[in-house]
């Protein structure tokens, strides 16, 4: 809990006004290196006190919304969670996440991601419905570990500008849509994951994951997506494997 | 101008507002309904909540228990047919998120777990390890995708709402990707927006908690109700105002002075044991801990850092098997913004702005006297939280009466005709004001930021944890000159792709009217009942205000009047904790 410092650091930001300007430009600031400063706080000294028109999204402030992603030095990260003296003596270069489309400076368009989230059918999926009388599902702690870390997910989209394939195959539906998929697949209460197996076992699903690991590197809420894909290639790849030996449909 | 029409529209997806459109496409599958929210659902503010969610689930525990855990807790201000209604179908709605795989924490044999909570008799909070927040919105929005009749307008900011012929047929709303403004007529509005913590300068609200549905109703005609009452959380982390969740002390945390004392026993909460004792001590209600606070500091018996006095949350007792498993988040948080780790080290603490209990004054069905016109969650006062809301009732009140608002808009919007013509030319004037106002407004000199800033601090000074006639006094004068100076605000930005400088002013002028309500509110209730401490009026008063205020907008300070508190089962009596 110390504070001051009486330094100051650059930061070199992406502005992008696509009503005046037709490229992506830089432009520097110079913000107090404050001790308990984050990324997020020098930007909101910025627009409060020098340029009022920087746009970029955030809210929470504590690393649980997942709105306010940027590359920081060339790797994606929370910028609420991004603390200045990492990066002292600067300068400390902040751009929109990468492999999306860039909207307005630091804001990027996420709706192709929200559309891909949606693809995988990321709720409870049952043949039949317990009513509501008879009382809960039970699960274990067992069982709930068993998806846990998968349900971490902030939809930070962190994970998407660090992943090569991402970059190259804008179709690819990506780590944290995966991951999600196998958060319920994993929950003792579904019975989705045949359904959510047509979707994931295409090229544009798993296959298309050439496990670089970068997702999970990049993770601030350590999902391990790069995890979830590898095991859902295996189940995948079993399941393929069954259909082809037992034509059937003994599964 | 692009105009969309639905039956029912609400505004905020957060869990109030997921909860009220899902239950509007099950109850009513023929209708068209909307969200249309400033961001993207799951970045709603209930993403941040931490504890846990209140509903009666345990055979020890009875619905009697919980209503007078939160009538007592909120002083005596509930009306006590809303939290009837409340405790009464808070287990099926929570059976119901369960059911939609939010991920509960469980007991061995797989049932789910419950663990106490302040201001509690009886142990009744379900909680998803720390993080109970972001799981119920993460499993709200997710399942809200299962149902395609559910639309959704992402990341459009609402300006105004259409009344006409006395009723809410809708909302005019700028798309900030594009700068368009929108009519989406509806036949019927439900506010869910949230509370407007950024009001004060030290809060654990999240950016976008500006009040925008509260002033948008109070600029249509509808009341406020109860805003003097806001709640401080005892436990807040200096300089973020992050919130270490009350879970900490539920588990067994201590608060302690300077010298290392559990100062709380000096304040009538009991005498200090080892373990957790229900209803006293550090499980005491939040607005009588942030209170012992500020008499602790009185006395010189807290400790001072850069940001503040501040005490300490003890929880290195507890052992790091037990912080893993059960508040992981507050560890993280600790970590990465105190930089300290809870195991070893003690956490810096101080009162936090949290939660308004006040807000759209509506019915228990969400309904406002305005016909057309809902709210449910923080946004609205039903009222369930009186004077001071306890811990954990907030999630599961969005999921209670976000599902009432959501069944009873159905049932008026399929009796309604559709949109009158004169909407549209309704939405036209609003976007000339707009224009007029802000876009096009060259002449400004003042900065959002220093406005802003100057209405955090008159907030802090006049209607902080204890206020007093002439600091409100002053307040609201205060508060008079930034309204006419907010007509020369400076707007730099003329873009119209994503002008967050314009959603800041008009979310600046949002907060200053709802200050004012604030602030008026508090310097009419000449008494002290829950988070509202009158210095010059130490007592309850029951002969004079035992009822809620109502504020109607007018020119110059708000018109405040004063309805009575629907008392069923429970007489006004004493709060008593750890006795």
């Amino acid at each position: 809990m110390s504070r001051a410092t009486s330094s100051t650091v650059t930061l070199e930001v992406t502005r992008y006004r696509p009503e005046e300007e037709t490229e992506p430009t830089l432009q520097t600031y110079e913000v107090p290196l404050e001790q308990d400063w984050v990324v997020l706080d020098a930007l909101n000294y910025i627009k409060d006190r020098q340029d009022g028109s920087l746009s970029y999204r955030w809210s929470c402030r504590m690393g649980v919304c997942g709105s306010c992603g940027m590359m920081v030095n060339g790797t994606p990260k929370l910028t609420c969670a991004a603390f200045l003296t990492d990066y002292a003596p600067g300068p400390i270069r902040v751009e929109p996440l990468q492999f999306f489309p860039i909207m307005r400076d630091l804001i990027v368009d996420v709706t192709d991601f929200l559309s891909k989230l949606k693809s995988v059918k990321p709720w409870i999926i049952r043949d039949t419905e317990r009513p509501l009388a008879e009382g809960e599902y039970r699960q274990t702690p067992d069982e709930l570990d068993a998806y846990q870390q998968f349900s971490q997910c902030i939809n930070c989209m962190l994970c998407y500008a660090a992943c090569p394939v991402v970059g190259l195959e804008p179709d690819f539906i990506g780590p944290a849509s995966i991951a999600l998929a196998q958060r319920y697949n994993l929950d003792s209460r579904d019975e989705g994951a045949r359904e959510r197996l047509d979707i994931l076992s295409t090229h544009d699903g798993i296959w298309g994951c050439t496990f670089v690991g970068e997702c999970t590197k990049v993770c601030p809420k350590h999902v391990d997506p790069a995890g979830a894909i590898q095991q859902y290639k295996l189940t995948s790849g079993l399941d393929s494997l069954k259909s082809l030996l037992l034509p059937w449909g003994a599964k | 101008m692009d105009v969309f029409s639905c039956d029912v529209l609400v505004v905020g997806g957060g869990g109030a507002g997921l909860r009220a459109a899902i239950a509007v496409a099950e109850t009513h599958p023929r209708l068209t309904v909307a969200v249309i929210s400033k961001v993207y659902p799951m970045r709603s503010h209930t993403v941040s909540a931490e504890g846990g969610a209140a509903a009666v689930i345990k055979a020890e525990d009875s619905l009697d228990e919980h209503a007078y855990d939160t009538i007592s807790g909120g002083d005596w201000l509930s009306d006590q047919d809303a939290v009837e209604a409340f405790v009464r179908e808070a287990p099926g709605e929570m059976l119901q998120l369960e059911h939609w795989g939010c991920p509960w924490s469980r007991e061995p044999d797989g049932r789910v777990a419950v663990r106490p909570f302040g201001g509690m008799k009886v142990e009744r909070t379900w909680f998803a390890a720390d993080k109970t927040g972001f799981h119920m919105l993460h499993t709200l929005f997710q399942t809200s995708l299962r149902y395609e009749v559910i639309q959704r307008y992402d990341e459009c900011f609402v300006t105004k709402l259409l009344v006409d012929d006395g009723r809410c047929q809708g909302v005019v709303a700028i798309e900030l990707a594009t700068g368009k403004i929108q009519a989406i007529t509806a036949k019927a509005v439900i506010l869910c927006t949230g509370g407007c913590g950024k009001i004060f300068p030290f809060t654990t609200n999240a950016n976008i908690k500006n009040g925008d549905g509260m002033a948008l109703a109070y600029r249509a005609g509808a009341a406020l109700k109860d805003m003097e009452f806001v709640q401080y959380h005892p436990t807040g982390l200096p300089f973020t105002g992050i919130l270490i969740t009350e879970a900490t002390r539920a588990e067994g945390g201590w608060l302690l002075n300077k010298d290392g004392y559990r100062y709380l026993q000096d304040y009538d909460l009991g005498t200090p044991q080892p373990t957790p004792v229900l209803r006293s001590m550090e499980l005491g209600p939040r607005d009588r801990l942030s209170q012992a606070f500020v008499k602790e500091q009185e006395k010189g018996r807290t400790l001072k850092g850069p940001y503040g006095e501040y005490v300490h949350l003890d929880i290195r007792h507890l052992g790091a098997e037990i912080i893993d498993r059960k508040l992981p988040f507050v560890r993280e948080l600790c970590l990465k913004y105190a930089h300290l780790d809870p195991v070893s080290a003690m956490i810096p603490v101080r009162p936090v702005v949290h939660y308004m209990m006040g807000g759209v004054h509506t019915d228990i069905d969400g309904a406002t006297p305005l016909p057309g016109l809902y709210a449910a969650g923080e946004a609205a006062c039903v009222s369930l939280n009186g004077s001071n809301r306890l811990g954990s009732n907030s999630l599961t009140e969005c999921l209670v009466f976000g599902a009432r608002a959501g069944k009873a808009a159905g049932i008026f919007a399929a009796q309604q005709r559709g949109p009158d013509p004169s909407l549209v030319a309704q939405a036209h004037d609003e976007q000339q004001r707009l224009e007029r106002q802000f876009l096009r407004k060259t002449d400004g000199k003042e900065r959002i930021a220093t406005l802003r800033t100057e209405m955090q601090a008159i907030m802090e000074e006049s209607a902080g944890i204890y206020r007093t006639q002439s600091t409100l006094q002053e307040g609201t004068q205060k508060l008079e000159s930034l309204q006419e100076r907010l007509t020369r605000l400076s707007i730099e930005d003329h873009s119209y792709t994503f002008n967050t400088e314009l959603t800041a002013a008009l979310e600046l002028s949002y907060m200053l009217d709802l200050a004012e309500v604030i602030v008026w509110s508090a310097l009419q209730r000449q008494e002290s009942r829950g988070s509202h401490q009158r210095t010059d009026h130490p007592q309850r008063d029951d002969r004079q205000f035992l009822a809620h205020s109502v504020a109607y907008r007018k020119n110059g300070a708000p018109r405040i009047e004063y309805l009575p508190v629907t008392i069923t089962r429970w007489p006004p009596g004493q709060r008593v904790y750890g006795r």
